[in-house]
């Protein structure tokens, strides 16, 4: 009975868990979706995020070493704190304007190219994006408090343990990530749905050239997508970043988002929200029951021969477009 | 044009290769990547001891220290990359700061005369010279610093560890399962039980491990952790309330950068240390004034005084003290890399030198030998406090069980002895 009940904790923590997960993997849909670039550089675009937003809310001086070498100065804060909301705020901008220099200085050039060459850029961008934000930011662990709380929620302890003799764990960050991730996907569907740029972006993800021979500019689709793409990053920053300080391996959350997107689909919003809950659950139960007969430490490798299981039935993941090849 | 090609090139050769005569001591850093933020500090306190030393000094034994850096990003391949590009500078000591890097490199320094120290890391049963001739590990390993746990644990408890759970968190790697087999065999003479708990790299994700954790309730739970490992860590054990001052890290998972993200959820943390802590030495005040104020900083200076810093320091203050045996053995300052190993078989460092060094009781004494290339193995446990954002030492210096680590010593080297076709010994 005791295993049922550390089962079902195990259980809620895999859901949350894999709400996470799916806040990463969003980003990697919506690019994806909208033209077909698998965008290697999302997980350091959710680091610059998190060190963008730290920065600004700290008031730091981007690019302080540098100036600082250059002129034998020794700047490093302008004195200032910003309130989280304008620091989000301000960081969602800074986003948007990174995206419009990616279109600008990347993707314009490589229109019509093959996919590999446009993720190969990415690949470089990922990198170039981690040295910039090395630069602007300095390499140092940050604290990130934007008033998110954390621990142990009493509520559920105190509710579980009177149900079930055992009060269960669950992370109060994780519930308001699940709560904003939903309010994310609805806001999302809803954009894609309702509004004109929404549905010039739906437009451009089923043709490319249908889409642009009724006029719709590709470049302003690009900018948007990236603009979205950048600011779901923001949130997977807000939400990974407080848990362990932004610092640069908040990269490597790019990682857990892959079997999500294999087990999901990479062309569906619905499919990166479901798949991060079956990874997280599928993960953690298989810790829990398996895990100690084996050693131990099998979330990293299970998540992705769960995935690759799917993949045997549903090779576009559960959610992806079917592909149909006609002869 | 015949003349000036190769004139040309000697002096390309001159600017990329230090003076012949000078001391060689590079610094394998890892400025870049997930493991940057603890990089920094250390390659600044390495690279910034040498320059003081240059800079008022005049370097060592009246020879100047070149330390070159190369960028390994704790990564073992690129890490042998450095190896290979640094070994054309005839460098006497490598220290790679990386187990992973030092394993792939013993074969090789051992090969190429090159002597590696690896202090707090590494290879622990390197600790045997007979064995492993050109590396040294002193003043603690991976073995001593779980001892050293549980006997501050097994003195908290008074003495008496039968029927308690101690959990055992660790990075799922040759580092991290080090003290396993320590940990084991400590379990069995003092009755405790032993939860292992590995984590996969990096570590951002430990839902598991922590909810098991508060399943099982241990007494107290030891950590073997890097880089965001020690900061989720930290932040789950604070989220499900488990007693900060029955968590103890190793030296690697006790930093400022291990507890600040947890806030003050942290405060009462313990980690084990091999060093003093804070900048309350005299060598700080000289290294402000000689390094530092004077713009010779390694890096931008605003790592000096924190614990990855102090080790970083601690590193390069044991390497120049076995160079300048190394010089009084050799009756010369102009060493090679064997002269470095004897300086090395021969290095005393007492309380008093410590003393004169301006870092009085900031290291244990180290004496060591050919058969002993690990010196005593004490550790010391700090205490994070929060409030005050600083960490303050709460014992004296502990010393390891050396009944239980030494067999295991014994045994890991006579079967790297008996693999590598190496004759222990001290010729």
């Amino acid at each position: 009975m005791d295993q049922l009940i550390f089962a079902g904790e195990v259980f809620l923590n895999g859901l949350m868990t894999g709400v996470m997960y799916a806040l990463v993997a969003l980003g990697f849909v919506l690019i994806f979706k909208a033209s077909g670039v698998f965008n290697y550089a999302q997980g350091v675009l959710a680091l610059f995020a998190a060190l963008t937003l730290v920065g600004i809310q700290q008031g730091q001086i981007p690019f302080a070493h540098l100036i600082n070498a250059a002129f034998g100065t020794s700047l490093h804060h302008f004195g200032w704190t910003v309130p989280a909301v304008l620091a989000i705020a301000l960081t969602a901008g800074v986003m948007v304007l990174l995206a419009f220099l990616i279109e600008k200085l990347v993707l314009k050039h490589l229109v019509g190219q093959e996919p590999i060459i446009l993720f190969m850029a990415t690949i470089g961008l990922a990198y170039f994006l981690e040295g910039l934000g090395d630069v602007m930011w300095g390499a140092d662990i940050k604290t990130l408090d934007v008033g998110l709380p954390q621990g142990i929620s009493d509520t559920i302890e105190t509710a579980t343990a009177n149900w079930f003799g055992y009060g269960f764990f669950i992370d109060r960050l994780d519930i308001w990530a699940t709560v904003i991730a939903a309010a994310l996907v609805a806001a999302l569907v809803a954009f894609s749905q309702y509004t004109k740029q929404g549905r010039a972006m739906r437009a451009v993800a089923d043709d490319h050239q249908a889409a642009l021979s009724v006029g719709i500019s590709l470049r302003f689709i690009w900018v948007m997508v990236w603009s979205i793409a950048g600011f779901v990053a923001l949130v997977a920053g807000i939400m990974w970043g407080t848990k362990s300080g932004v610092q640069f391996s908040l990269s490597l959350i790019a990682l857990k988002a892959l079997p999500v997107l294999m087990l999901g689909g990479f062309t569906s919003i619905p499919g990166a929200i479901v798949g991060g809950l079956i990874i997280g659950v599928g993960e953690k139960l298989f810790e829990f029951l398996i895990g100690p007969m084996v050693g131990g430490a099998t979330e990293n490798w299970f998540a992705y021969v769960l995935a690759l299981l799917f993949l045997v039935f549903r090779p576009q993941g559960l959610f992806g477009e079917r592909i149909i090849e006609r002869v | 044009m015949k003349t000036t090609v190769p004139a040309l090139a000697a002096a390309v050769m001159m600017a990329a290769s230090p003076v012949m005569a000078d001391l060689v001591v590079p610094n394998m850093s890892y400025r870049t990547g997930p493991y940057a933020a603890n990089g920094i500090p250390y390659a600044d306190g390495f690279s910034d001891y040498f320059t003081l030393l240059n800079e008022r000094d005049g370097g060592i034994g009246g020879q100047l220290i070149q330390v070159p850096e190369c960028e390994t990003a704790y990564n073992t391949e690129k890490g042998v990359e450095c190896y290979e590009s640094l070994k054309s500078q005839n460098p006497l000591v490598l220290n790679p700061l990386s187990t992973g890097i030092t394993y792939q490199l013993i074969p090789k320094a051992s090969v190429d005369d090159i002597v590696l120290y690896t202090p707090g890391y590494g290879r622990t049963s390197a600790k045997n010279g007979e064995v492993f001739r050109w590396v040294f590990n002193a003043p603690a390993n991976y073995w001593d610093g779980a001892s050293v746990a549980v006997s501050h644990i097994l003195e908290q408890e008074g003495g008496d560890l039968s029927g308690k759970k101690i959990a055992l968190v660790y990075h799922n790697s040759a580092y991290g399962k080090e003290p396993i087999r320590t940990l084991q065999g400590l379990s069995e003479k003092h009755g405790f039980e032993l939860v292992e708990l590995p984590v996969d790299a990096p570590g951002q994700e430990q839902k598991s491990q922590w909810l098991q954790i508060r399943r099982e309730k241990p007494d107290y739970v030891i950590m073997y952790a890097w880089g965001v490992m020690n900061q989720v860590a930290i932040q789950e054990a604070v989220n499900i309330r488990f007693p900060m001052d029955k968590f103890v890290g190793i030296w690697w998972s006790g930093s400022e950068n291990d507890v600040t993200p947890a806030g003050a959820g942290a405060d009462g943390y313990k980690s084990l240390t091999f060093h003093g802590v804070g900048q309350d030495y005299p060598l700080y005040d000289d290294l402000r004034t000689h390094v530092l104020d004077a713009g010779k900083a390694a890096g931008a200076g605003d790592q000096m005084g924190n614990v990855i810093y102090s080790r970083g320091v601690y590193a390069a203050v044991v390497i120049a003290e076995a160079i300048a045996k190394a010089q009084e053995l050799a009756g010369t300052s102009e060493i090679d890399g064997a002269q470095l190993r004897d300086g090395f078989e021969a290095l005393e460092i007492t309380p008093e030198r410590m003393a004169e060094l301006g870092l009085p009781d900031f290291g244990q004494p180290i004496a060591l030998s050919c058969q002993n290339h690990g010196g005593d193995g004490l550790g010391r446990i700090q205490q994070w406090n929060a409030g005050a954002g600083e960490w303050s030492l709460i014992t004296d210096w502990i010393e390891p069980d050396a009944e239980i680590l030494q067999p295991l010593v014994d045994e890991d080297s006579a079967a790297y002895a008996q693999e590598a076709g190496i004759e222990p010994g001290c010729n």
